[in-house]
């Protein structure tokens, strides 16, 4: 059995619980620091990233979150959790928790008329997995040891990080949850290692 | 194959709103302190709806200027107000990239008997309902974000809670209902039944629920977050307070902790005046925002 928080201070919360509901995952909605302690993985879900950052900070959150991080344990982000993980964001002078090495653009398609829905390719999870887009970021270049799994057109749409996972689509939205069971299956593996490290 | 405007990608965007506060806004200085305060989207317009109430005669949508300062200054989505019923302020606001058009009884309606077709359009739609019955016949339309109509302007939160009490009770009967009697149900509100049988299946809305029409403080934000509001929409409130900047963010913060009493008690403290209130019962029927659309 795992456990899944999804960090819950504004946005689509309960579309990404309802996703990683499966009979080997239980799911946590994350409102207190002292929560992320019981967690497996942790969900950052779209939103608006301005508005999520100011309350990461106001609740103190920022440094529980880095912990957290350094800990090695997985994390997911979609779309505003996107901006929130990488290193880099266009236009801006620095990240936020900054833990992929990308850059990113923030509403990089546009307005929200450009919003649009398609099916991806994504790498390890499979073909024609339903993508909502809604004032999407874009990723504009990864390191080398960050692994592109999917692009619409020429563009990166989702990307891999040893335990960091990060897509600028909404697959909460849909009723597709592939890529939420690759995550449980990410946590589920580094669970397994850490319990055969301490074996070791 | 790449579809804009579908239901998932228009209801979608007012999903990632949720837990936010959507503020009203009359320039691009007051959308940046909005969005410096935490807000999740601006609505740009004219006037408030305090000062729509004061001026009387014809409120129509905001200069597209205003609208175009607004997009320009802040990076969060800018929505925008279009009379009930006026196709073509509804299109001009999605030619000019508004992101989100409410379709608002605080201007003058255009139409007294027809609202807008909103499936027909790629930008998606927020519409004010009093009731679920008039909440379903909005989804039917194709509005992607409900919001209860409240009493506009008044800082008066009474009608907001009495909306949302009744949406919400509304959904809970329908919820325990049997098949049979939905048809029924459909009749009697006046609503959709195919929505109605989506209610029944899901136990909520087909879309999110904020809340709208009077909210003047922190605890009216958190009180209307506790009767089940996805979200809050602060009119008049933030900028006809003394202190804009440390008001706002007081509201964003409360509606995240709606049940943090000591919290919103701290947010509360020296606050300066909130907006002056108006009490509903001295409205003429006319001054009443609420009783236009149907």
């Amino acid at each position: 059995m795992i456990k899944i928080g999804v960090l819950a201070l504004q946005g689509a919360v309960r579309e990404h619980i309802h996703a990683l509901q499966g009979p080997d995952t239980e799911t946590v909605i994350i409102k207190r620091t002292e929560q992320l302690d019981e967690v497996d993985g942790l969900v950052l879900p779209g939103g608006e990233s301005t508005t999520m950052r100011r309350l990461i900070d106001k609740y103190g959150f920022f440094e529980p979150l880095k912990a957290f991080i350094d800990s090695g344990k997985p994390v997911f982000g979609t779309c505003a959790g996107l901006i929130l993980m990488a290193r880099e964001i266009d236009g801006e002078a620095q990240g936020h928790l900054g833990l992929m090495d990308m850059r990113v653009e923030r509403n990089a398609f546009g307005r929200q008329r450009e919003s649009f829905e398609t099916k991806l390719y994504v790498r390890g999870v499979g073909d024609d997995v339903e993508a909502v887009f809604i004032r999407a970021p874009l990723i504009l270049e990864v390191e080398e040891h960050v692994e592109v799994l999917s692009k619409h057109g020429e563009e990166i749409v989702a990307a891999r990080q040893g335990s960091f996972l990060a897509c600028s689509f909404h697959p909460e939205l849909t009723e597709d949850n592939r890529l939420h069971r690759y995550f449980a299956q990410m946590v589920k593996e580094q669970q397994e290692q850490e319990a055969s490290t301490i074996e070791a | 194959m790449v579809d804009t405007g579908t239901d998932r990608v228009k209801r979608g965007m007012a999903e990632m709103q949720k837990g936010g506060v959507i503020m009203d806004v009359v320039n691009a200085e007051q959308a940046k302190i909005a969005e410096e305060a935490g807000a999740v989207a601006v609505m740009a317009l004219e006037r408030v709806p305090a000062d729509i109430r004061a001026a009387g005669g014809v409120a129509r949508m905001a200069d597209p200027t205003i609208l175009e300062q607004v997009m320009e200054a802040v990076s969060i989505p800018v929505m925008a107000k279009a009379r009930i019923g006026h196709i073509v302020e509804a299109r001009v606001l999605e030619a000019l990239g508004a992101d989100y058009i409410d379709e608002s009884e605080v201007l003058t309606p255009a139409d007294e008997v027809y609202h807008i077709d909103k499936s027909e359009y790629t930008v998606p739609f927020v519409c004010g309902a009093r009731n679920l019955g008039e909440a379903l016949r909005r989804i039917g339309e194709g509005a992607s974000m409900i919001r209860t109509k409240g009493e506009p302007g008044t800082g008066n939160i009474v009608e907001a809670v009495r909306h949302m009490r009744e949406v919400q009770s509304q959904i809970h009967k329908v919820a325990n209902m049997s098949k049979d009697e939905l048809m029924t149900e459909a009749k009697n509100l006046g609503a959709p039944y195919e929505l109605l049988l989506d209610i029944k299946e899901n136990g909520k809305l087909p879309v999110v629920n904020f809340a709208a029409g009077g909210i003047a403080t922190p605890s009216d934000a958190a009180l209307m977050m506790q009767l089940g509001s996805d979200g809050v929409f602060v009119g008049s409130g933030i900028f006809k307070s003394d202190h804009p900047e440390k008001y706002a963010r007081a509201i964003v913060e409360a509606t995240t902790h709606y049940d943090d009493y000591a919290l919103i008690g701290r947010l509360s403290k020296d606050l300066g005046s909130a907006m002056e209130g108006t009490e509903i019962s001295t409205l003429e029927p006319s001054e009443r925002m609420q009783d236009r659309g149907w």
